[in-house]
């Protein structure tokens, strides 16, 4: 008998309220529901957040990453859409 | 026997629950289906055992003799123990472990829920850090329990088998004994019989969820709560306590 593979999920946490998730790691699961649990027991357990997202990883659409020249370098270009002609006031946490 | 008395050995009773089904637990580490199902139960094992310190530790203040959280758990002999005998049958195989599970924490679950309304402070605030833990490891057994009871053939047969067998170390659960009654009577304590109906109602909804048959009441073991343990207790104590035995004192 082969052992068959869990499928894959994508877990992301909120740390806390007001920010937003962020991509922790994976973990195999045979359903949605025990994707969360999974996610929760490897992930959280030292107080990490208050909010788990979990998604099957092939279900995300990715960006090639041959195509990063054409995706990404001509933004590069073009400062006028960079926001550094700002000064950020040091009162303002988690820009 | 002083209701004070009886709340401090019933305090202890709790823990003696927590900690062998914690001990159970945490031999599955290693041998674990998966990865992520492998911290989830040290995870488990460990709230419980963080769970029978907070009641050793209670109860030997009420005792005042003394005795701290380790002498609880080192150094009684078998018969001291008053756990269920549910909680000390072997893991088996993983359907085996996840019906002792689910048997015994919609059990404790509820029994935790009356402790945080009894009249003693100690107890209840114990109950009430508890009680979080363990409606999630509920969560996730029940769960598990559906999966395997409505997945194949093969693991529903297994798991209706698990369920057929554990039965009979349920009934001790709610047989109230002396301190039972004292704890009910003189702390507000819980109320065995109330329970046992809120506990076939939860465990009847999980076993349709899984397409399980409930098994039919027939005998029921019992003795777990006077000390009179199963065969396979004796193995479990001895190598929970081999370190405090082999060397008396040592500390880390």
């Amino acid at each position: 008998m082969t052992k068959q593979e869990w499928p894959l999920y994508e877990v992301f946490i909120r740390s806390k309220s007001g920010l937003s998730h962020r991509h922790a790691g994976s973990v195999h699961a045979a359903d949605d529901e025990m994707a969360l649990t999974n996610a929760r027991d490897t992930y959280t357990r030292r107080n990490e957040g208050v909010s788990i997202w979990v998604v099957r990883s092939d279900r995300i659409v990715a960006s090639d990453p041959e195509e990063t020249s054409a995706f990404f370098e001509p933004a590069e270009d073009k400062i006028y859409r960079h926001p550094t002609f700002y000064d950020i006031p040091d009162e303002v946490e988690n820009l | 026997m002083t209701p004070d008395d009886a709340l401090t050995r019933y305090a202890t009773r709790l823990g003696d629950n927590a900690l062998v089904l914690g001990q159970r637990m945490i031999e599955l580490v290693a041998v674990s289906p998966e990865l992520e199902e492998e911290l989830a139960n040290a995870n488990f094992s460990l709230d419980y055992i963080g769970q029978a310190r907070m009641f050793y530790t209670y109860a030997g203040e009420r005792e005042g003799e003394g005795r701290d959280e380790d002498d609880f758990a080192f150094l009684r002999p078998e018969h001291e123990y008053r756990n269920l005998l549910l909680v000390e049958q072997p893991n088996g195989h993983f359907g085996d472990s996840i019906v002792r599970a689910v048997l015994f924490e919609s059990f404790y679950v509820l029994l935790l829920d009356a402790l945080t309304h009894c009249s003693d402070e100690g107890l209840a605030g114990i109950a009430a850090r508890a009680i979080k833990e363990v409606r999630y490891h509920l969560k996730h057994s029940s769960q598990w329990l559906v999966r395997l009871g409505d997945g194949t053939e093969v693991s529903h047969d297994r798991v209706q088998e698990s369920l057929d067998s554990l039965w009979s170390y349920t009934g001790e659960m709610f047989v109230a004994d002396e301190l039972d009654d004292i704890v009910r009577d003189a702390f507000e304590g819980p109320d065995l019989e109330a329970i046992a109906g809120q506990w076939r109602h939860a465990v009847t909804a999980i076993a349709n969820a899984a397409t399980l048959a409930m098994p039919d009441d027939g005998w029921m073991a019992s003795g777990g709560k006077e000390g009179r343990h199963t065969e396979h207790f004796g193995y479990l104590l001895a190598d929970l306590q081999n370190m405090q035995r082999t060397y008396p004192g040592v500390a880390w």
